[in-house]
């Protein structure tokens, strides 16, 4: 039996960071992986010879740079390209381009409307403001607002300081903007459907709800305040697909002497006088540590690997209704060259980058309905990339893949359990809708790897699929997430922690959740801190 | 050139590369600049993506401007060491050796490589012309001739992690066996295609050598068989940013030329500039060598230092002070960006030898809609390049 400072369930791209601030700390750490690979969404896989997948999550933005920094990653081999342009597929031959460049990008929006092309530098720059105050909130952790301890109170001041600097009107507008559905804030500002199709779009990813549900206007500024080397709304993609941020992230660990154990899966934290002491794996091994941190999602912590008993009433409750349903799924295809699409230039800026089948807001919100009722969609949304026409060391040359994350895809179907041929029609659906815009398209499929939310929770652990760790509505936010009153990474159990999307800021692959737990880790410890503050760009 | 006689502005435009004809197609931002005389590329499509290219996949970069200049006779070995300050019988045939040339002051003209073509034969690459000063520096020596080879010799310089396989992928055999500062021949449309393994930009890279002729269908073929492998042109502010993180120097931003400068010790000498292991004083006599000789002795009075300095706002035109209070002022910074590959705030500055290895602060002013913002940021002195992928010296090089 080992004895380690401090054990991580979960090598997630959180849990990687997490344990690498622990080691870096001087803490003896150990992470510990149930795959025999590590990542757990942020993995590169490779199914097909010299086809490298970024099976699960696909593109990167809100990785904080200060982490990328210092903890040196470029170093331990992280390189995150931005990709430009985007175009977005209409339900017939209407296309809408987003060009990288400003010029271009207005005169194609007047090309559309004129209205709507003056009208986007107005929700650009409201939009920067909303994203402005909610970065400033990412790697702090969020304050109780029940509590009278002076370091909650400061951050409860720093908040309201960060909202009165917006002005009064901007407060109104701030939080009419956290309640309403991304339609009717789009709605605002645009009147062309393609357009407000292409924004809304981000509205619904990993969520699920519709364009037109209550709460969705939120996502859609969650997907647009990363960056990427201070271009805010940027995206990128890591090089080597995104496994490398997580071995990246492996690399700082190990540089700072930390462990890492993959075929590891976590059995049972054992909790002894109301605290945490250790684990149990699932060969009957035991390993005991100071402190346990999981980076499972807040369902799968509380109701899969904790004894009911061991938990303070009504936290299994709260754990059980936590809200993490799954939306999407995700189609990796194989190519023998570079699919061509109806209505693009041969421009390969732009038809190279995203690839958004968006159709119309009517469209969306058709295919929500289907999830509604335990369906796929017929006609899904489908968020398409090319990494390798970006990325050289993901496909072989002149040949490429494409990642299609895909919405709706309920975790369970309305006939039941996800069966084989369940997945291959639900993948078929998705080729059939990308083949409507490109003839050619099937001639160049070499290999089709299917990921539904009934995988994605088999597989990576994420319950019910859901690639946020938990819904990012306002009610799970915040100081609410992932329940009110457990919302500073410390869980009801004293020496247990949780450093995965469940936690404040939520999903996408960031590593703050991570770093965030860290340092309350560390304070608890009486260590010196090793997260570093955030590096804005002097917003 | 443009001869147009019809058009009265004929005499101001700019000169033409070789390669323009398929330049002028990819520039879709319109974005020209200038060098020694020619139309040249600021960017083609966007600077940072640009810059990506150079680290991820392949990239161009257009070196016909750059100066070349064939120097053969028996006496041109002779002559090229007296005025370099590297000892030029070192370099091996089919070599390229990176160098400087100094006034007589022991002040830095120019630098620039040297390729060892033949016994007698040997070609000088620069950044600026320097016409006057090979002259100069050919008088006493009877066997050599200089020609100014310029206009006749089209280059193109290619760099980025899949340039070895682009080229390969052209047919060029064995290019992989060439290591950093070879040169290897290739036949091409009757000719000859001369290979370099150097380049600015600190990533793997070559820089192709082809009589102007001859300049478009190296142009075709080696993007017909670049395009599987991302090839992009690149224009001067990529390159910019690479040779920076590279910790390269470049004219006009590190070193005032001397022959240019009018102030006194405005201009630099080697030391100065990292660059003594460049001046060999047990050859020959060389020019500068009693300057540079005493300047060893006493230590340069400024030294380019590598900084990574906290936050993220490039410090541009900074001073670099002793203390955070910003009273004790010991230097200045030649260059600086935020990189996006080594995720650090890079900068090259000339600090005060004295104080180079103590605290440094940088002062940064910056901008952000229309008011100006400033900030004290301490830097950390690197010892090393902020990029040196190891890939820039393997042999043979990966494929990405």
């Amino acid at each position: 039996m080992n004895n380690y400072d401090a054990i991580v369930i979960g090598a997630g791209h959180n849990g990687l960071t997490n344990a690498a601030y622990l080691a870096k700390a001087g803490l003896k750490v150990v992470l510990l992986e149930k795959n025999d690979y590590i990542g757990g969404a942020s993995c590169t896989q490779e199914f097909h010879d010299g086809w490298k997948y970024s099976s699960y999550s696909y593109v990167c933005s809100m990785m904080r740079q200060a982490i990328h920094r210092d903890l040196d990653l470029a170093r331990h081999g992280l390189l995150i390209v931005p990709y430009l342009g985007t175009v977005n597929f209409g339900d017939t031959d209407e296309r809408f381009f987003s060009y990288h460049d400003e010029e271009a990008a207005h005169l194609e929006l007047k090309r559309h409307s004129p209205r709507d092309a003056d009208a986007m530098h107005r929700f650009q720059a409201d939009l920067t403001r909303y994203a402005h105050l909610i970065r400033k909130t990412l790697m702090r952790t969020p304050p109780d607002p029940t509590s009278f301890r002076p370091r909650d109170i400061r951050e409860l001041l720093f908040l309201a300081k960060q909202f009165w600097a917006m002005g009064e009107k901007e407060i109104y507008e701030y939080v009419r903007f956290f309640t309403i559905s991304a339609a009717e804030f789009l709605d605002d500002y645009f009147e062309t459907d393609l357009v407000k199709a292409a924004m809304a779009s981000a509205g619904i990813i990993g969520t699920a709800l519709g364009v037109y549900s209550p709460g969705s206007s939120y996502i859609l500024l969650h997907h647009v305040m990363g960056d990427v080397d201070g271009s805010i709304g940027a995206w990128g993609l890591p090089r080597g697909g995104m496994g490398a941020i997580s071995d990246s992230l492996a690399g700082a660990l190990q540089q700072h002497g930390g462990e890492l154990r993959t075929s590891a899966g976590v059995q049972k934290v054992l909790v002894k006088n109301r605290k945490a002491v250790g684990v149990v794996l699932e060969n009957g091994d035991e390993i005991r540590a100071r402190i346990v941190v999981s980076n499972l999602d807040a369902k799968r912590t509380f109701t899969r690997i904790m004894d009911k008993n061991d938990l303070p009433e009504g936290i299994y409750e709260k754990a059980s209704n936590f809200k993490i349903r799954g939306s999407s799924g995700k189609v990796n295809i194989a190519l023998s060259g570079m699919p061509k699409f109806t209505g693009l230039p041969d421009n390969r800026y732009i038809n190279q980058g995203g690839l958004t089948f968006t159709g119309s807001l009517e469209t969306m919100e058709r295919a929500y309905d289907c999830w509604k009722h335990g369906r796929f969609s017929d006609n899904p949304f489908n968020e398409a990339v090319i990494p390798s026409a970006w990325d050289p060391t993901v496909a072989p040359p002149g040949q490429h893949w494409m990642s299609n994350f895909v919405q709706y895809c309920p975790p369970e179907l309305d006939t039941g359990q996800w069966t084989p041929e369940d997945r291959d029609a639900f993948g078929q659906a998705v080729i059939d809708k990308i083949a409507r815009y490109s003839p050619g398209f099937k001639d160049l499929i070499v290999h089709v790897d299917v990921r539904t939310p009934f995988d994605m929770q088999e597989e990576i652990g994420l319950t019910e699929g859901n690639i946020f760790q938990g819904e990012l509505t306002i009610d799970q936010l915040l100081f609410n997430r992932p329940f009110p009153g457990y919302a500073q990474y410390r869980m009801p159990v004293r020496n247990l922690y949780m450093c995965g999307s469940s936690t404040h800021p939520g999903g996408g692959v960031s590593s703050v959740c991570g770093a965030n737990a860290a340092r309350e880790i560390l304070m608890d410890l009486r260590r010196t801190n090793t997260v570093p503050e955030d590096d804005f760009y002097d917003e | 050139m443009n001869m147009n006689t019809t058009d009265p502005y004929a005499g101001e435009r700019l000169k033409l590369s070789p390669f323009y004809p398929r330049q002028e197609v990819l520039n879709i931002r319109n974005a020209w600049a200038a060098w020694n005389g020619y139309k040249f590329a600021e960017c083609y499509y966007d600077a940072e993506y640009e810059y990506f290219c150079v680290r991820n996949t392949c990239a161009t970069y257009d070196i016909c401007p750059m100066q070349k200049y064939e120097i053969e006779g028996p006496d041109a070995e002779a002559m090229l060491n007296r005025m370099v300050t590297r000892d030029v019988t070192k370099i091996k045939l089919n070599r390229v050796a990176y160098c400087v040339w100094c006034t007589d002051d022991g002040r830095m003209i120019d630098d620039g490589t040297i390729f060892k073509l033949g016994n007698d034969k040997f070609m000088l690459t620069c950044g600026s012309p320097c016409n006057a000063w090979l002259e100069k520096s050919a008088f006493g020596y009877d066997s050599v001739s200089v020609t100014d080879v310029t206009e006749a010799l089209a280059a193109l310089s290619l760099q980025g992690p899949t340039s070895c396989a682009a080229l390969k992928n052209m047919g060029l055999d064995g290019i992989d066996t060439a290591k950093p500062f070879d040169i290897m021949r290739f036949p091409f449309h009757g000719d000859t295609l001369m290979v370099s393994r150097t380049g600015f930009t600190g990533d793997l890279g070559y820089e192709l050598w082809i009589p102007s002729a001859l300049a478009l269908e190296l142009w075709d073929e080696l993007y017909a068989a670049g395009e599987d492998y991302g090839i992009q042109p690149f224009g001067e502010a990529a390159t910019n940013m690479t040779r920076l993180e590279a910790a390269f120097i470049m004219p006009g931003m590190e070193f005032n030329e001397a022959l240019k400068t009018a102030h006194f010790k405005h201009d630099q000498t080697p030391f100065e500039l990292n660059l003594g292991w460049l001046v060999d004083f047990d050859k020959p006599h060389f020019n500068g060598r009693s300057a540079l000789l005493q300047e060893k002795l006493r230590g340069p009075t400024y030294t380019l230092a590598k900084l990574d300095i906290e936050g993220n706002k490039p410090a541009e035109g900074s001073y670099i002070y002793k203390n955070k209070r910003c009273t004790q002022e010991i230097g200045y910074v030649t260059s600086a960006m935020w990189s996006p590959a080594v995720k650090a705030n890079i900068a090259l500055a000339m600090i005060k030898t004295e104080h180079v290895d103590g605290e440094l602060w940088a002062e940064i002013y910056y901008e952000k809609e229309l008011r100006h913002y400033s900030r004290v940021a301490q830097c950390t002195r690197k010892q090393k390049p902020f990029w040196i992928p190891e890939r820039a010296r393997a042999t043979p090089p990966p494929d990405y």
